[in-house]
């Protein structure tokens, strides 16, 4: 008998097949990371099941299997190579194979040359990550496919990895979108995220095999995949257990199979992490360690006993709602923490009539709301007034702390961390969007490992030996965990591993002091995660001295908002006067209002511009209206946002002038409007036209355009507008045009801001990988040449080289005169942007704008890849120049970095022109995997910071959530309105 | 106590009064080569030596040190050095430090900037950073690169490359396990000990040694069988150095391949001819263009003689010479892409199917730019154009771990297995 054994990230499929080769065996169970001896169990049962049989033949697969295999001198097959033998005989009709697994996503082509696609180690995994969206949804996976049959439309959820998708729909969430949408949602960004990370330009047709847990238990995933291929898929009987029924038909030496249970009981792995040392010695180092956080609390109070007014603070975060009561003495009379299952409306709504129900006297003197939910809270329940989470925070510990120096919060997506000088913020972190490894980590693991979150970590406080699982986000650690496990690490030790790791995280990743000075003495920690001890523990252990955690660290936005809320009033009082304070009332609505109340959301396109958002309209009983989904403000004030505040919109209007001409005797050449081309359009514009040719320019990006062009790129890890570039040249492709011009230039102009003029090296490029992943059949002809203006001298000689190459009658004297217009077009179109700018700031200043330097690349201009940022900021009252307008302003000056780039030059210069004006601020703007960001971020930090101004990064990628940029863009500019009123009173 | 000096932009010189009794330590990259080089400098009296230091600290270090998007060998490297300066060791306010610096618009022309900043973080700054670089940039008056000493370098990367692509394809097929590892060992002794007494660099004296080494590794018995024949590419630092490869080419040789690892020799004249590329493509200085001509031509020189020798024995497989692999990319990309290993990656992929090597690991640091380009990109017109072509691009960073890209080459390997036994 012929047995195989796939040993996979979270489950075991055992097959044994008769010497006919037919299946007479077959089984399936979850792991829990109990490897070895879960297989040893499956090897026993296959044992039991055929008493008789003597002559056994085994092969393990499996990514799990492979030191296990070579322990025990078993032969091991890898997956994909068995599957592809499984389907060999099983389905040998078959083209292409999709699977994914627990972990895992495979492409594998079979016709001609075979070829295996896995996911990188960074898309994440595909059957972990509907998991992890069904908890999100607080629903089983099964019921999500049930949803997705029901859905009548789509939301754009970033395909790229599982945390980048996860904002996406938190959002929506929160939105209230309709779990049904959003469940056929997920799918589609399953698919998207399969076919974009895994194809690479090659086709997927002819006949297509499903395979693997999520394709086999949820049709409704076969039928997005089918849908996106334009074909009917095929999921095969047995369709879970390929892996191990290839490793089945490659088993021919006979084992003893006693015996390999036997070793198996042995097998301990060598342990190739890195141990730590134990959280805790003893139980009286913990019980010591206990009493004094326990020191950190507030005072409490009886709701129904209470008389006076109370004023109400609400945190509706991005997984949990917390609520709290306060009375007079800011004593906490009543409290809630309460996951919110995807819709926070109702859950405020049970909790305020519950509070009304208790205490039906209660003088409700002021209410404050705060976190992702902040804008639908406050509409729906009528509440005071919103605070940003920052402050609502900051608030909060200053009441355990007044003089808190740093204060972290994590909670169960998202991670703040903020400075403290002279009771203001001064910098604020914000983990990003690739970094979340946070409290739902650790519970989203806990669960597939079976515990609570609490039972979970509670294990790591006495492991001994602790490993080492890195400081990286979650899908990393994903992986890192996949290897303790082979390694027979127990589930004691990761635990504390991984409670290390969020606390490695936070500080390596997010924080990133250059040493444990740099956060000050004074810390308050807080949020929902730090009341896990294991975590608390290891933050101490990693920075070296006691920190403080509120006993209500799970409350503390709330917290900071009932204090809020009684501030506030009290100023007011001050101002006014001083009234009856019983008539200080709270807008909140009455308990007759709450039972009576209504919600209802009706989904509509934006139309108002071109992102065409897609908007969650929210109506409240009463005719309170919310609206959610939108990049910018325009919906919801009606107004747009307009160059004379912003240069972005100027940009965009300046390179929407070149538009297409035809050529009166010559080709049409297109233009793709991407990376370095957002500058140099005009120049080529003009070069092109002025020979006689005719000139199509490809438009703004969008998400069609995006996707038009996403199965051609070849690295998953490349930044986003690189790869918008793909759909561009698809859409200069359809226009027919004659030729396509996207040369590749090593250089940039010398603008004499840096040692050197370079390009970064996938804008230098990029057109080699456009010339290689996309075919190009007669028409139009692709132009990729290297050329170099930066050496005007000999730019027109070469041109003329080059051009002769391609094109008939080309009069060298004719190149000059186009190329020395080119220059000149340059120049114009630099000096039109940096005038504008000029004119945005006298403006600014005599409105009394903050004028805020978005500072980026000349492509962050494309609406795509900056998700309307630019208006955003406009919506808050700020005008928005860009660091190419005024760069020009500063000369050459050393800095720490050798500044060879030419566009990164620039961003140095703005930081430092910024230092000398009092009015502006810097906000850097990063592509995701922009590898020069790595070094210009710390260094424009630096300089920025020197200038004795506020850093402020946003991080962009495919990711359309502004959440995050809100509130760090709030928190700016409320940091700085709080230092203007230090600074003035 | 040597007085510490310096630049203009705060960087401290390395005078020559420091050369007198600073320690200078250099990261190991390749053990054959720079294990040879080390002599060149021992014997111009400075006070030379190589980390070879792995222990998991380092990457720790790096991490704290060193922004975490920076690329992976930046982090390894600044880490090395920190761990050493940390060790007690050596003397801090006797040691300096001597980074490469290729220049050119990728990342890694900074890391010595990121070193110096990392070792100011760190409460380092009183140690003196050496850029190592053909480019004349960063003077030291304690610390520069003359004709003499550039030609003996060169001799010593050229003996490298042999001993490496000889043991290599020994070290499948010996009888006696071990016999080729001797063999380098030897030689690398004997090797250093002519440095040792100014013999072996000139290229008659190459000339005799290439000979005597080729015949030596020739003897060594062999049982050959059909193996699988993996070549190594990628970004030069995760390439070669088995610290940032996860011991690579040990992992390779577990799995029973014959491997090839392309010489270093190649990289370098890449580099060099790059800038007259640049001339040729943009115009340019013509001094320059006929300096780089220069040293590209002594390149050739060394190389020919070099390839005259291995030809004499056809047992010896070996990749073309550098000019003759500019033909292969035409139409795949162009030569004027320098940046990082640039369009001579494509190139030696292509050379290496072209010789059997038809099974490739394309080795780059996660979130490498040039190999967006130049590496991952090309792949697939690579396979398009060379059916037969099995080339997985592996990406290493102190995140990734070894299970998953040990997974994902035993899944290439399985693909060759097939094709093999065909």
């Amino acid at each position: 008998m012929k047995i195989g054994l796939d040993v996979g990230s979270t489950t075991i499929k055992t097959i044994v097949l008769d010497d006919n080769e037919k299946i007479i065996y077959s089984a399936y169970e979850r792991h829990f990371s109990q490897i070895t001896s879960k297989t040893a169990e499956a090897l026993v049962k296959v044992r039991e099941k055929f008493p008789q049989e003597s002559s056994f033949s085994l092969v393990i697969s499996g990514s799990a299997g492979m030191g296990m295999a070579e322990h025990c001198q078993v032969d091991f097959v890898q997956e994909v190579y068995a599957t592809k033998v499984a389907a060999g005989k099983n389905a040998p009709n078959t083209d292409v194979i999709i699977e994914l697994g627990g972990e895992d996503a495979k492409i594998i082509f079979l016709r001609g040359a075979m070829e295996a696609r896995m996911n990188g180690s960074c898309a994440g995994g595909t059957g972990a990550f509907i998991d992890q969206m069904a908890t999100l949804l607080g629903i089983t996976p099964d019921e999500m496919n049930d949803y997705a049959q029901e859905s009548s439309k789509l939301y754009t959820i970033a395909s790229r990895c599982g945390v980048f998708a996860k904002s996406d729909i938190q959002p929506l969430i929160n939105q209230g979108a309709d779990k049904r949408d959003i469940s056929a949602s997920i799918f589609h960004a399953v698919v998207n995220q399969t076919i974009g990370g895994l194809a690479q330009g090659r086709a997927i047709e002819g006949n297509v095999l499903y395979l693997g847990g999520p394709l086999t238990f949820m049709p409704e995933l076969r039928k997005s995949f089918d849908q996106a291929l334009s074909l009917n898929g095929y999921c095969p009987e047995n369709s879970l257990y390929f892996v191990a029924l290839g490793a089945a038909f490659c088993a021919y030496k006979p084992i003893d199979l006693k015996q390999v249970v036997k070793d198996l009981a042995q097998y301990e792995a060598v342990n190739e992490f890195q141990t730590l040392p134990p959280l805790f010695d003893n139980k009286e180092e913990y019980e010591e360690f206990q009493k004094r956080h326990a020191q950190a609390d507030v005072s409490y109070g009886k709701l129904e006993e209470y008389q006076g007014r109370v004023w109400i603070g609400i945190d509706a975060g991005s997984t949990t709602v917390k609520a709290v009561v306060i009375g007079e003495e800011k004593e906490i009379l009543d409290s809630t923490y309460l996951s919110n299952s995807g819709n926070p409306v109702p859950i405020v709504r049970e909790y305020l009539i519950r509070v009304y129900e208790r205490c039906p006297k209660i003088r409700i003197a002021g209410s404050c709301v705060t976190g992702y939910g902040e804008d639908i809270i406050k509409n729906a329940f009528s509440i005071d007034q919103g605070l940003v989470e920052t402050m609502a925070h900051l608030k909060a510990a200053q009441a355990f702390m007044p003089d808190v120096e740093f204060i972290i919060d994590i909670g169960g997506q998202d991670m703040k961390c903020f400075k403290i000088h002279n009771a203001a913020i001064d910098n604020i972190y914000l983990n990003e969007a690739c970094s979340s490894g946070c409290g739902s980590f650790l519970q989203t693991f806990a669960g597939a490992l079976n515990y609570s979150a609490e039972e979970f970590s509670r294990l790591g406080l006495f492991s001994q030996n602790a490993v080492d699982l890195g400081s990286r986000c979650t899908v990393f650690m994903n992986s890192s965990v996949k290897q303790a496990q082979k390694d027979g690490v127990s589930t004691e030790d990761i635990s504390a591993g991984l409670s290390i790791s969020v606390v490695k995280n936070a500080i390596y990743k997010v924080i990133r002091p250059s040493s444990m000075d740099e956060l000050g003495k004074r810390i308050v920690v807080q949020g929902g995660t730090f009341l896990n001890d294991a975590v608390l523990r290891a933050f101490e252990r990693e920075i070296g001295f006691p920190v403080v955690r509120p006993a209500i660290a799970g409350l503390m936005g709330a917290y900071g908002c009932a204090l809020h809320a009684m501030e506030t009033g009290k100023q007011k009082k001050k101002a006014d006067g001083e009234k009856n304070p019983s008539e200080e009332k709270s807008s909140i609505l009455s308990h007759q209002e709450l039972i009576s109340f209504v919600h209802e959301v009706k989904n509509v396109n934006c139309g108002l511009c071109y992102n065409n958002c897609l908007l969650s309209v929210n109506t409240f009983s009463g005719g309170r209206k919310y609206i959610a989904g939108n990049k910018c403000e325009r919906p919801v004030t009606k107004r747009s946002s307009d160059s004379n505040h912003n240069i972005y919109k100027y940009k965009q209007e300046l390179l929407a002038g070149y538009s297409s001409v035809r050529g009166k005797r010559r080709e049409v050449i297109g233009l793709p409007l991407g990376l370095n081309f957002y500058e140099l359009v005009p120049f080529w514009y003009k070069f092109f036209t002025a020979l006689g040719f005719g000139v199509e320019v490809s438009p703004f990006s969008n998400r069609e355009l995006y996707l038009a062009g996403q199965h051609s790129i070849p690295s998953d890890t490349v930044c986003f507008p690189a790869k918008m570039l793909h759909g561009h040249i698809q859409y200069l492709k359809e226009k027919r045009v004659d030729a396509i011009f996207y040369p590749c230039m090593s250089f940039n102009f010398d603008e004499g801001l840096g040692d050197n003029n370079y390009n970064c090296p996938v804008v230098a490029y990029y057109p080699e990988v456009i010339a290689a992943n996309i075919k190009f059949e007669e028409k139009p002809v692709f132009i990729n040449d290297y050329v170099g203006p930066h050496k005007q001298k000999f730019f027109h000689k070469k041109m003329t080289e080059l051009l002769r190459h391609y094109f008939e009658n080309i009069d060298a004297r004719e190149v000059k005169r186009a190329a020395d217009l080119a220059f000149r077009e340059r120049e114009r179109f630099l000096q039109q942007i940096r005038q504008k700018a000029e004119q945005i700031i006298t403006l600014a200043r005599r409105e009394g704008r903050r004028i805020l330097v978005l500072a980026g690349r000349p492509y962050h201009v494309d609406p795509e890849i900056n998700h309307g940022i630019d208006m955003l900021m406009n919506g808050f009252g700020v005008s928005v120049i860009s660091e190419d307008s005024i760069s020009h302003r500063v000369s050459k000056f050393p800095v720490r970095v050798l500044n060879q780039w030419m566009y990164h030059a620039r961003l140095y210069a703005a930081a430092k022109y910024v230092c000398t004006q009092k009015d502006m601020e810097l906000v850097q703007l990063v592509s995701f995997g922009c590898g020069l960001d790595a070094i210009t971020t710390d260094e424009v930090r630096s300089i920025i910071e020197k200038g004795g101004k506020i850093y402020t990064q946003i991080k962009i990628d495919e990711i359309t959530n502004l959440g995050a940029v809100k509130v760090r863009l709030r928190s700016l500019l409320a940091a700085l309105e709080q230092s203007d009123g230090n600074i003035e009173g | 106590m040597a007085k510490i000096k310096r630049a203009k932009n705060g960087r401290i010189i390395f005078t020559k009064e420091m050369k007198k009794d600073y320690t200078i330590l250099v990261p190991d990259m390749l053990p054959i080569h720079f294990e040879i080089m080390k002599y060149v400098f021992l014997n111009e009296g400075y006070k030379i030596e190589l980390l070879q230091t792995a222990n998991p600290e380092i990457k720790q270090l790096g991490l704290r040190y060193v922004h975490n998007d920076t690329c992976y060998p930046a982090l390894l490297v600044i880490g090395q050095f920190l761990d050493a300066l940390e060790s007690g060791k050596y003397d801090v306010n006797k040691t300096a430090l001597l980074i490469m610096q290729t220049g050119g618009g990728c990342r890694a022309s900074n890391y010595i900037h990121l070193l110096r900043k990392a070792l100011e973080k760190a409460g380092y700054d009183q140690v003196p950073v050496i850029s190592f670089n053909l480019s004349g940039v960063e003077y030291n008056s304690g610390f520069f690169l003359t004709l003499p000493i550039i030609r003996k370098c060169i001799a010593g990367v050229i003996y490298g490359d042999l001993l490496m692509l000889l043991s290599n394809q020994v070290k499948a097929y010996e009888v006696q396990k071990g016999d080729a590892n001797r063999m380098i060992e030897k030689w690398v002794k004997r090797i250093t000990e002519q440095f040792q007494h100014s013999r072996g660099f000139a290229l008659k004296a190459m000339k005799q040694n290439f000979e005597h080494i080729i015949a030596s590794f020739a003897k060594i018995p062999i049982h050959k069988v059909p193996k699988v024949k993996v070549g190594i590419v990628g970004e030069i630092y995760v390439k070669y150095a088995s610290f940032a490869n996860n011991s690579l080419e040990a992992f390779l040789a577990e799995q029973d391949c014959e491997i090839m690892v392309p010489g270093l020799l190649g990289f370098l004249m890449f580099k060099v001819d790059a800038r007259i590329q640049d001339v040729k493509l943009y115009g340019g200085s013509r001094i320059k263009f006929a300096v780089a001509t220069f040293l590209l031509n002594y390149f050739k020189k060394v190389e020919k003689a070099f390839m005259e020798c291995v030809d004499k024995y056809p047992v010896f497989t070996q990749l073309s010479s550098y000019e003759s692999t500019k033909p292969l990319v035409d139409g795949l990309i162009g030569v004027g892409n320098r940046m990082g290993e640039g369009w001579f990656l494509p190139a030696e992929m292509i050379e290496l199917v072209n010789h059997g090597y038809e099974n490739i690991v394309c080795t780059q640091p996660f979130g490498c730019l040039p190999t967006h380009v130049c590496g991952k990109g090309m792949i697939h017109r690579i396979k398009e154009l060379y059916p037969q072509a099995n080339i997985v691009p592996i990406d290493y960073d102190p995140g990734a771990t070894r299970v998953n890209q040990e997974n994902r080459i035993k899944l290439m390997l399985a693909v060759a297995r097939e094709a093999m036994e065909g």
